[in-house]
């Protein structure tokens, strides 16, 4: 029903025609109004295009230059599994949206203000992003008889020409042939001038919301570095879209956007997967341990792979193993050698190291297993988020075979996260899973980045050599049910481990039965403890006690951030609390619940979270769950808390 | 393990043994390679605690138990892969693996290919009895067309591997053969192996005398070994036989056996370790000699190649990047390029 009743609004909106005066007021609302220009508190902005358009580039320039401008922000890069899906249509639109503002932000935008599209696929796919009134600029050749045909519009019908479009502000803008006549002369072939037209929007883009250039000036120089020709046609193509806006005597208003009052303090611009590398590479430096990173290549996880290959002078080893078995082992081997060793995936390659990651458990070794989710099963939704490989995290090995789970909440937390993941992995002397996805992966926010001093130190525990005639013990534990790290090269440690079931202390083969039962429940209780060394859980935002908590999990914090913001500025009993250690949990989850009447679970899977909390607990929690590979709104959960607060 | 010579600590094949009962059954030829490993790594100037054993699962796999030195047994196949790892991050130790016919070149195949291609410095034990004993018999990859096992009630349909073909077509820089029966032989070939810098593979025919006895028992048993067998050596004429008057000449690509009565020992194959063409035909001598006319089953260094290992171009890269960019400033990286000040 609910779904339906989306569908009638989204239409509606489309068909609905606007008077002027309308049409006047939804801008009124939206932008205040002085001279010239607008002033607006924030904006969101989608960019769509064909995947060979440039888009995830113009809006990566986008967002640095909104970044250092001091915006708060969040991106959602959205675009097809194809490298080069068939040009021009439906499957083949590549997006990014960002929402920027003077205030805080936490989600890209349920909506767009405005909405750029290179061709009429873009705009086909797109269009019921954009709010009522809002601006569409689109790109007139994008619009011929060619691409109205592959974006599927009946013959005869162009929406940037029929009136179809009049609950909306069209800017018809001819890129193709302005970018020509700026690059005439040039000496470049047709199709390198083609390729720098997203510049030219770009440009556009930055007049209206009054940017500097300077940033994406700065890009250019370094990417096309060795081919000045190609600088120069970039760069001047971004100036003249920015003049363009001067010039053309356009329609449009332009608009400024302050700078966000966020907390005071040193900032810049990132993305999610580099921040868990860094997270690695700053666990690594902090704990004094070489870093190794077993990988295979894998959307939306190899980036990371990407990032820390880079970092070779940090001491880092990379190994692109052949397969994903042998990425996670090569880890294990290293890990076995003293290294703090991490493997990286996604759902499909985390279910090939299932057996790995089982003997890691039995090896007690530290070892962090990162899954970058997407939409599954099997290789599902490659490009689209999802956070559906929860339960697999917690429970999918053969045996009894528990590890500690770690998940992140936005693209500046994977930093955070994956920092403690390795701190548990390193001082628990175990495997640990660190959830990301693919929205955090790409997704970008400010971030006030650490200073390293202030870091909390990471520990490791390495085994020494005995004296004359004492025999080693490997899986003797201290107070945490840690082992100690025998590194191969010491003197007096030499030992054996293996999958096989370990005698207790010892670590000899046995087949005892009665300790089989007792290794298994230690090594239950070993994960249990870590509970006694993680912090409680905090509720983000909302009362101690009321109706309605909503308990997430991941990369839905933005969107569930908002969403309770909104609800108690209108009133209603909520409270937001938002779980970052998924095993164990922290200690007082439970009673904290408890303070409720109503516990809602918010997830982008069938309901996995929720199926935790139900089970270790006994709370009638219920799920709101959403499947479609793209991030909730937060009108969606907004509508849905009301009804419970 | 008290004497010290030239700084290298002495230990003799006894400070190998650990505590833990040896398993195998009773005539497993797992017995002798284990004792001439014991008695061969004391003698090769290594420091005990810089020596790791991994192995995967099978019952040569159990072999790292019975070693005194750190060790690892992991799972089904992927020793390869978690040796790669430890020397790749730890190149100054001694890594061996101990795998299977099953192990390597069934469930663990794709990761043993690529150790070879990338050539890194381990020495690979891959203890071939043709049969799956671990799991009570069933055929492996190497079995012999026609095999009757467990699996295979009417004989096997599947084509065997011939492993040493298959290490040379993965670019392996360092291709043995060597025995159970053989202990000598085995040192010497274990010696090599283990000075060749790089990935060093040793095939051992090992009888598994419950589910396979006698595979190889032509080329063992004194009636027929000296007819059966070709020991290759690195500049020496290919000859065999009980009266050393057999000898193997090649004709272009294509080898023939040959009286020493018709011809002259000048006229033979000289065994050429560095030709990885004629290593080729060499692996390919690999008739079934239970029938008709073919080829003695060369035993020996087969092939030996200079070639750099991964491991130290990997860290060569780490030097360098060191070299161009300075060791790792942790806050500048998080820091970046980018950077704004929200006052207060």
């Amino acid at each position: 029903m609910r779904y339906a009743k989306d569908l009638a609004e989204i239409y509606g909106v489309v068909n609905f025609l606007f008077t002027f005066a309308q049409l006047f007021a939804a801008f009124a609302v939206l932008f205040k109004m002085e001279n010239t220009t607008l002033h607006a508190t924030e904006a969101t902005i989608l960019f769509a295009g064909d995947s060979g358009d440039g888009i995830q580039l113009t809006g990566d320039q986008f967002t640095n230059t909104a970044a250092l401008h001091g915006n708060d922000l969040s991106t959602f890069p959205n675009f097809p599994a194809e490298i080069r899906a068939p040009q021009g249509t439906l499957a083949g639109v590549s997006g990014f949206q960002i929402k920027f503002g003077s205030t805080e932000i936490y989600t890209p935008g349920d909506h767009c203000d405005m909405l750029v599209v290179m061709n009429a696929a873009a705009l086909k796919a797109n269009l019921k992003q954009l709010k009522a009134g809002g601006i569409i600029i689109a790109n007139t050749e994008g619009f011929d008889a060619k691409n109205l045909r592959l974006a599927k519009y009946p013959d005869g019908v162009n929406p940037i020409e029929d009136g179809s479009l009049d609950a909306f502000r069209l800017f018809k803008i001819d890129v193709t042939k302005m970018t020509k006549a700026t690059l005439e002369g040039s000496g470049l072939g047709t199709k390198e001038i083609d390729r720098t037209k997203n510049m030219f929007v770009l440009g556009f883009i930055y007049w209206i919301y009054n940017r500097s250039l300077e940033t994406t000036i700065k890009f250019i120089e370094q990417k096309f570095g060795k081919r000045p020709e190609i600088v120069e046609a970039n760069v001047k193509t971004l100036k003249a879209g920015y003049h363009y806006g001067e010039t053309s005597e356009t329609f449009m208003q332009r608009v400024e956007i302050k700078a966000a009052q966020i907390a005071p303090g040193n900032y810049r611009n990132i993305n999610g997967n580099p921040a868990t590398a860094y997270g690695l590479i700053a666990a690594a430096q902090k704990s004094g341990l070489p870093l190794f990173l077993g990988s295979y290549p894998i959307t939306p996880a190899s980036d990371i792979l990407h990032e820390l290959s880079r970092h070779k002078n940090f001491g880092v080893r990379t190994f692109q193993a052949e397969d994903e078995i042998a990425a996670i082992t090569s880890a294990i081997g290293a890990a076995f050698g003293g290294s703090l060793a991490i493997t990286t995936s996604s759902g499909p390659g985390i279910a090939l190291k299932t057996e790995a990651i089982g003997l890691a458990i039995m090896l007690e070794l530290p070892l962090v297993i990162i899954n970058v989710q997407r939409g599954g099963p099997s290789t599902g939704l490659p490009t689209k988020t999802e956070q559906a490989d929860l339960l697999q995290a917690i429970y999918g090995r053969n045996g009894e075979a528990p590890l500690p789970v770690i998940a992140a909440q936005s693209p500046g937390d994977c930093f955070y996260a994956v920092y403690e993941a390795c701190r548990i992995a390193v001082e628990h002397s175990t495997p640990v899973f660190f959830l990301s996805d693919g929205y955090l992966a790409n997704g970008a926010e400010p971030w006030e980045y650490p200073v390293s001093a202030d870091l909390k130190p990471i520990k490791a525990v390495f085994a020494e050599a005995l004296p004359e005639g004492e025999k080693f013990l490997p899986y003797k534990r201290d107070e945490k049910l840690a082992r100690k790290w025998a590194v191969p090269g010491v003197k007096g440690l030499e030992h054996r481990i293996g999958g096989l079931e370990k005698e207790h202390d010892t670590g000899n083969i046995s087949y005892d039965p009665d300790n089989h039962e007792f290794m298994v429940k230690l090594r239950a209780e070993k994960v249990e403890r870590i509970a006694d060394f993680i912090p409680d859980q905090q509720i983000d935002q909302g009362p101690s006690k009321g109706k309605l908590l909503v308990v997430g999990w991941g990369s839905t914090y933005g969107a569930i951030k908002t969403a309770v913001k909104a609800a108690l500025e209108d009133g209603y009993s909520v409270a937001h609390a938002h779980i970052r250690y998924m095993n164990p949990f922290p200690k007082n989850l439970g009673e904290l619940m408890k303070q409720y009447d109503h516990v809602l679970v918010p997830e982008m899977n069938n309901g996995q979270l929720v199926r935790l909390l139900r089970d270790k607990y006994l709370v009638p929690a219920e799920g709101f769950n959403k499947i479609k590979g793209i991030p909730f709104t937060s009108t969606e959960l907004l509508e849905k808390i009301k009804t419970l607060a | 393990m008290s004497t010290v010579v030239n700084d290298i600590p002495v230990f003799t094949a006894k400070d190998l043994v650990t505590d833990q009962e040896v398993r195998w059954c009773p005539g497993c030829g797992d017995y002798s390679i284990l004792k001439q490993v014991q008695t061969v790594v004391p003698e090769l100037g290594l420091k005990r605690e810089e020596i790791v054993f991994i192995s995967g699962i099978g019952c040569s796999s159990r072999f790292p138990y019975y070693m005194e030195t750190y060790g690892m047994h992991s799972i089904h196949g992927r020793a390869t892969a978690i040796a790669s790892g430890l020397k790749i991050s730890r190149p100054e130790l001694s890594v061996w693996i101990i795998t299977g016919d099953g192990d390597s070149l069934s469930i663990g195949g794709n990761h043993f290919i690529h150790l070879l291609r990338r050539n890194i410095d381990v020495n690979i034990l891959l203890f071939n009895n043709e049969i799956y004993g671990l799991t009570k018999g069933q055929y492996s990859p190497t079995s012999e067309l026609g095999k009757v096992t467990k699996s295979t009630p009417m004989g096997s349909v599947d084509h065997p591997f011939n492993p040493l073909a298959l290490v040379l077509g993965a670019d392996g820089t360092f291709v043995a053969r060597s025995m159970d029966r053989d202990p000598i032989h085995l040192r010497t070939i274990l010696k090599r192996a283990n000075a060749h810098k790089g990935s060093s593979l040793v095939e051992i025919y090992q009888n598994c005398n419950v589910f396979n006895d006698g595979a190889f028992e032509v080329f063992t048993e004194k009636s027929s070994k000296a007819d059966e067998t070709l020991f290759i050596e690195h500049g020496q004429p290919l000859v065999f036989g009980a009266q050393k008057d057999k000898g193997i000449v090649i004709d272009g690509f294509t080898p023939r056996v040959v009286s020493l009565n018709d011809v002259s020992a000048n006229d033979l194959w000289i065994h050429d370790e560095t030709d990885r063409v004629k290593a080729g035909i060499l692996t390919r001598f690999f008739d079934d000699p239970k029938h008709g006319p073919h080829f003695p089953r060369p035993f020996g260094v087969f092939y030996a190649e200079n070639r750099f290992t991964y491991e130290t171009a990997l860290n060569q890269q780490l030097e360098d990047a060191i070299a161009a960019k300075g060791p790792g400033d942790l806050d500048a990286l998080l820091r970046g390029t980018n950077t704004w000040q929200v006052k207060g």
